[in-house]
């Protein structure tokens, strides 16, 4: 089973040379931190950054430079800065490469739902219905079931809807999951953990087909 | 073409109770915060805010709505604030979440003339209800109207007196946009300097934008997520 580190390192390995990437809040930050050897990319946050870089060093910190997270990041050379407009100019519009973002859940024709839970938790959707709804390259970097075991990945999703047949790729602390058109399909195992194990942990349409392999970092 | 004026206090002296303001920043970076103060201590109430965020309970919007002086919020991202939250679940306080993108364009659409356009975001959600679909390149969209205030409060780095802005860093954020959107936009700025002293070439925001504009002070600028890296 994967940690919230390692789901970020395995969603790492996705990224490809020249990319625009967008991170979301939580395990998607992480994803900075494991850029593989000779890929470059540069990371896009919404809240008006590229090329956007690690956190400063304590007492570097400036108020008036933030992640979407609201952290205090930094910028790397050659980076630039912009208004919200232009930043979702450049989301909507198709300039960014690949969005990865968290979830509450997910469905199997690729409907994600992770901004709201009626009566209990409104927080907001803050930029994801922009992203899920321009990205053509969607991963989500989630846990495969809630706290009660109950499963996050489902045959349709039971909170208000963030995007509709958007995702195309899950990292959960399970598995790695292409979305197909048949449903979610399995792709690779976290090491240690069986077929069976991901089966019972998933409630949508889990095709599996031949052997396996067992996710390499 | 003189736009100056002398704090906080006199350049909002006619936003009245039951207005629409527009307020710059993103969480608490970039913010109006002398503005915001003074509407504290102005008391006017039941307005309708259009902002990114809704502050912290004690601190940007936060103070207002302590004071229940807000009547609705427009908003993306309200996660930071426990006293919002509480009076949005007991319905105190109106909300209408929009997606962030939409948010930032329908106030770009305000300030330019354009009444309404068609974006993918939200498109199968609740964003969507009672809106009007229509298909681009086989493409769902959902039609979205500009936002527009009566007065709108921004924050900027540098500002001159025929109100030319520069931001700094990420505090640049939704406050050009807004800046266009308001019937009138006031200005405070860290630094107030005379019109030829900003390098006409880095201006952001067009003082054609701003009606007014003064010279803030006592910035705390207080950092959300204080966030380190290992020396």
């Amino acid at each position: 089973m994967l940690n919230k580190n390692q789901i970020a390192q395995r969603i790492a390995q996705e990224l490809r040379n020249g990319w625009y990437v967008n991170l979301g809040i939580g395990i998607p930050t992480l994803v900075a931190n494991y850029v593989p050897k000779g890929v470059e990319v540069e990371f896009q946050s919404e809240n008006g950054i590229l090329g956007m870089g690690p956190f400063p060093y304590e007492g570097d910190e400036d108020a008036d430079m933030i992640n979407a997270g609201k952290q205090t990041v930094t910028l790397l050379p050659g980076a630039s800065v912009f208004d919200s407009a232009t930043s979702f100019a450049m989301i909507r519009g198709k300039h960014v490469q690949l969005t990865v973002l968290g979830a509450m859940e997910v469905s199997q024709n690729g409907d994600i739902a992770n901004w709201k839970i009626p009566g209990k938790m409104v927080k907001g959707m803050g930029g994801a219905m922009d992203l899920v709804a321009s990205a053509d390259n969607i991963i989500v970097a989630m846990m495969h079931t809630n706290r009660e075991g109950e499963s996050k990945l489902l045959k349709s999703c039971s909170l208000p809807l963030t995007g509709v047949a958007c995702v195309k790729k899950i990292v959960s602390n399970l598995a790695v999951l292409d979305v197909t058109e048949h449903g979610f399909k399995l792709i690779e195992r976290a090491p240690g953990v069986s077929v069976e194990e991901i089966v019972n942990a998933t409630e949508g349409n889990l095709i599996v087909e031949g052997e396996i392999p067992e996710m390499s970092f | 073409m003189n736009k100056v004026y002398k704090n906080a206090k006199e350049a909002i002296f006619d936003i009245k109770s039951g207005m629409t303001l527009m307020l710059g920043g993103f969480g608490l970076c970039g913010i109006p915060e002398n503005c915001i103060a003074e509407l504290v201590e102005k008391g006017v109430n039941n307005l309708t805010c259009i902002s990114n965020n809704a502050g912290v309970d004690n601190f940007g919007l936060g103070l207002l709505l302590q004071k229940k002086q807000i009547k609705k919020m427009i908003s993306s991202y309200v996660g930071e604030n426990e006293e919002f939250e509480r009076q949005m679940l007991s319905g105190e306080l109106e909300v209408d979440l929009i997606p962030q993108g939409s948010l930032a364009e329908r106030c770009r659409a305000g300030g330019s003339g354009i009444p309404a356009f068609f974006t993918p975001a939200g498109f199968g959600t609740e964003v969507a209800e009672g809106k009007e679909v229509r298909y681009f390149n086989n493409k769902p969209h959902i039609l979205e109207s500009a936002l527009f205030a009566d007065f709108a409060l921004v924050k900027a780095w540098k500002g001159d007196k025929f109100g030319n802005l520069i931001y700094k860093g990420t505090a640049r954020n939704f406050n050009p946009v807004m800046a266009m959107a308001g019937k009138i936009t006031i200005a405070e700025v860290e630094e107030l300097v005379e019109p030829g002293e900003l390098d006409p070439y880095f201006v952001h925001t067009p003082g054609i934008f701003v009606q007014r504009i003064f010279q803030g002070i006592n910035y705390e600028k207080r950092i959300e997520q204080r966030t380190f890296r290992k020396r």
